[in-house]
């Protein structure tokens, strides 16, 4: 059956099980959205504010459901305005795919209106990208597209089609939707060297990453390191997890992680790395960087094997299975000496700081967060002293629960993302949690969430300053506080109201719980802004290349 | 970038943007290409590349990891310096007076270059060999006055039967 490059596009999608994207029309996208209009019961769009909303929430809909999402966009801004969104995704490997319309084939490369080479602007922050130029490749790179982005190590693809395609004639035949065969696994005999080091080992940590997540992994992992008694601990990006709390759970590591989980990647014998990169958050100082351990890496991207960190043992492959082949080849040795240690280091450091700051604290924020969202709930931030809070004291034992920007850092990435999640998992609660600062970025996205009454609870860590370059100046900068005192007067109860959303203010944690009941018993969007002190510093913290024991404590 | 030379050859895809590509990830990940050669082969799919660089081993295994992984990168394959066939052209346009001429051709000679161009002031020569070949002969000619030069950089091939093929990398597209 013949179709216009639009319809084919629209076709591949629905064909490659696309339920929902995300968007934003322009004179260059606008067959794109006719043929969308005609399909509406197949497909929906979401309409956002602004470009970078869209593609953060399409990012966020990947995240949360471990779906490819799909953002549409038009020439021009409305391409470069996903970038950021595209490049978050790509430092955290995300599986997205972004179609960008551009100006007519005749007008490229004569700085039309609109026109903007958006496949080189954007070739470092994909995974690949395709510029279309022939209408008989068009469903063809649309499913390699979906391929890429959702095979292996996961990634934004991004292609690029001139408005004349999408209005050219071509001869459709539907294809299958593409599954991912069965990732590689690493040989037994790899595996079994594993267990053999864990046997000899006195002092094990596992540390793990957002790679665990990805591959769909937390449950074998929680059972190989409970069944081995392993202490473990996690990048940010691995967040969600293992139950905060647990025996074996360490928290966090890193720049801003617990001093256990860094006391004991400080000491360890042997240190077992899953789905995780050694980011300059995590291994401060690499040459210092778990000294005393063999470090065995597991990945599927074989270029991340001492790309930052030397390693003894490369495992490459799919986690998942390589967990569930590891399980039996290990013993539940009991090492109390090492898990004595480590109780000893959580008792005497992992301590809440700051005694002396009067009203609501970012901890006690999120313990109420964590008390009244349900089991299903996912909670997004955005980038900052917030971030930190939320990942530290975040005690929901969900994977793809916990959607932050770990790799890209992006401040304003939290409120698209809820919204990616809210359309993802109807009916479930969606918290973002954010600041003063990074909300200032994307709040515009309140009428999305308005519009199609998604149930996004925006809580904001009000401290009116932006917090964390505030410390960095606090504690290196002698200081001086510049440009991070913005003396703003955004009241954002008022503004709430004004998007037509429902706005909170709460300074306990009684107002707290109080608006968060009456936020989710209503309809749509709500925002519950939380004033708290500006001298709330986000605790233990390690200075760039430094080691557990030049933490800064106070 | 310290460390030693290491000379790379890519089978790629045979489009515009492939060169783009393998250059934006050398210059993202901050290693320098010292020389660079591209051309069609025999198969007008695929082009091939033939890439100089410099690193220690993690830096060149890294800058093969990586670009391994890239969609349109067929093949990958760390040439040694020692076994595999290197040749590179070298132009260089040398300012010669009649006095002058002998000389410069009698080195040709040896180093059998060959003079393609001349002028009342001027001689344009052209080698090809391996890169030593042209450095010494660089080392030579440079006590006269150099005018102009251009080196095509290193184009690399293994000897013996084996050649590079298109890998079938489907399932490991990462």
């Amino acid at each position: 059956m013949k179709l216009t490059g639009a319809e084919i596009i629209i076709e591949v999608l629905i064909e490659q099980g696309v339920t929902d994207l995300f968007g934003y029309p322009g004179g260059a996208a606008l067959n794109i959205y006719e043929a969308l209009y005609h399909r509406q019961d197949r497909i929906k769009h979401y309409l956002s504010a602004h470009e970078q909303g869209a593609t953060h929430a399409a990012d966020g809909y990947a995240r949360a459901t471990g779906k490819t999402g799909v953002m549409l966009a038009t020439s021009g801004p409305g391409a470069t305005n996903t970038v950021t969104g595209i490049a978050t995704a790509y430092l955290d490997s995300v599986p997205m795919v972004i179609i960008t319309a551009n100006v007519g084939t005749s007008l490229i490369g004569k700085d039309s209106f609109q026109e903007v080479f958006i496949t080189g602007i954007t070739q470092p922050v994909t995974k690949h990208n395709y510029a279309v130029r022939d209408i008989t490749k068009l469903a063809d790179t649309i499913r390699n597209a979906f391929k890429i982005a959702g095979s292996g190590r996961r990634g934004p693809v991004l292609i690029d089609v001139p408005k004349d395609i999408t209005a050219a004639l071509c001869e459709y035949t539907p294809a299958e939707r593409w599954v991912e065969p069965k990732a590689p696994c690493a040989p037994q005999s790899t595996l079994q060297k594993v267990a053999d080091l864990l046997a000899k080992s006195k002092r094990p940590v596992v540390c793990f990453g957002g790679g665990v997540i990805s591959s769909e992994a937390g449950e074998a992992l929680v059972a190989f390191v409970k069944k081995a008694r392993i202490p473990t601990c996690h990048t940010i990006m691995g967040t969600g997890v293992i139950g905060f709390g647990d025996d074996l759970d360490m928290g966090m590591l890193g720049m801003h992680g617990s001093m256990t989980a860094n006391h004991a990647i400080d000491e360890a014998d042997l240190l077992l790395a899953m789905g995780t990169r050694f980011s300059d958050r995590v291994a401060l100082n690499l040459r210092d960087f778990a000294p005393h351990a063999t470090i065995v890496q597991f990945d599927i991207d074989e270029s991340e094997i001492r790309k930052n960190v030397l390693v003894e043992l490369a495992v490459i492959g799919d986690l998942k299975m390589e967990l569930q082949s590891l399980i039996p080849l290990v013993e539940g040795k009991e090492r109390p000496e090492w898990l004595e240690l480590i109780s000893k280091w959580k008792k005497d450091y992992d301590i809440i700081n700051g005694k002396n700051i009067t009203g609501i604290r970012p901890y006690e924020i999120m313990e109420v967060i964590g008390e009244k969202s349900g089991s299903d709930a996912v909670i997004t931030t955005d980038v900052g002293q917030h971030q930190m809070w939320a990942a530290q004291f975040c005690k929901k034992t969900r994977p793809r629960g916990f959607i932050t920007s770990g790799g890209l850092g992006t401040m304003g990435f939290g409120y698209g993302a809820a919204i990616g999640a809210a359309v993802a998992l109807p009916g479930a609660a969606v918290f973002h949690i954010t600041s003063d600062g990074s909300f200032h970025m994307n709040m515009n996205e309140c009428c999305t969430a308005v519009s199609n009454k998604l149930k996004v609870i925006t809580v904001i860590f009000d401290n009116k300053v932006l917090g964390m370059v505030h410390q960095w100046q606090n504690d290196f900068y002698e200081k001086h506080f510049v440009a991070t005192e913005p003396e703003r007067k955004t009241d954002y109860v008022k503004v709430a109201e004004g998007f037509g959303a429902r706005g909170f203010r709460a300074e306990t944690k009684e107002a707290l719980g109080k608006a968060i009941d009456e936020a989710l018993a209503g309809e749509g969007p709500a925002w519950i802004v939380c004033p708290i002190s500006r001298d709330e510093k986000v605790l233990p913290m390690i200075p760039n290349g430094g080691t557990v024991r030049s933490a800064i404590l106070e | 970038m310290n460390g030693k030379k290491a000379i790379i050859a890519l089978l790629v895809e045979n489009n515009a943007n492939v060169l783009t590509r393998v250059a934006m990830l050398f210059g993202k990940r901050g290693y320098n290409i010292d020389s660079l050669t591209v051309s069609e082969t025999n198969d007008p799919l695929f082009s091939r590349i033939t890439v100089t660089t410099q690193g220690d081993d993690r830096v060149i295994e890294q800058i093969i990891l990586q670009t391994k992984k890239m969609v349109e990168i067929k093949a990958v394959q760390l040439e040694d310096e020692n076994e595999a066939i290197l040749r590179e052209l070298l132009l260089v346009k040398i300012g010669a007076d009649e006095s002058q001429r002998g000389a410069i051709r009698e080195i040709c000679d040896i180093y059998k270059a060959s003079i393609v161009d001349f002028s009342p002031s001027s001689i344009v020569c052209e080698l090809t060999g391996k890169p030593s070949k042209i450095n010494g002969f660089l080392d030579v000619i440079g006590k006269y006055q150099i005018l102009e030069l251009c080196r095509t950089g290193v184009t690399a091939m293994d000897r013996g039967s084996k050649v590079m093929v298109c890998e079938n990398r489907e399932s490991h597209r990462s």
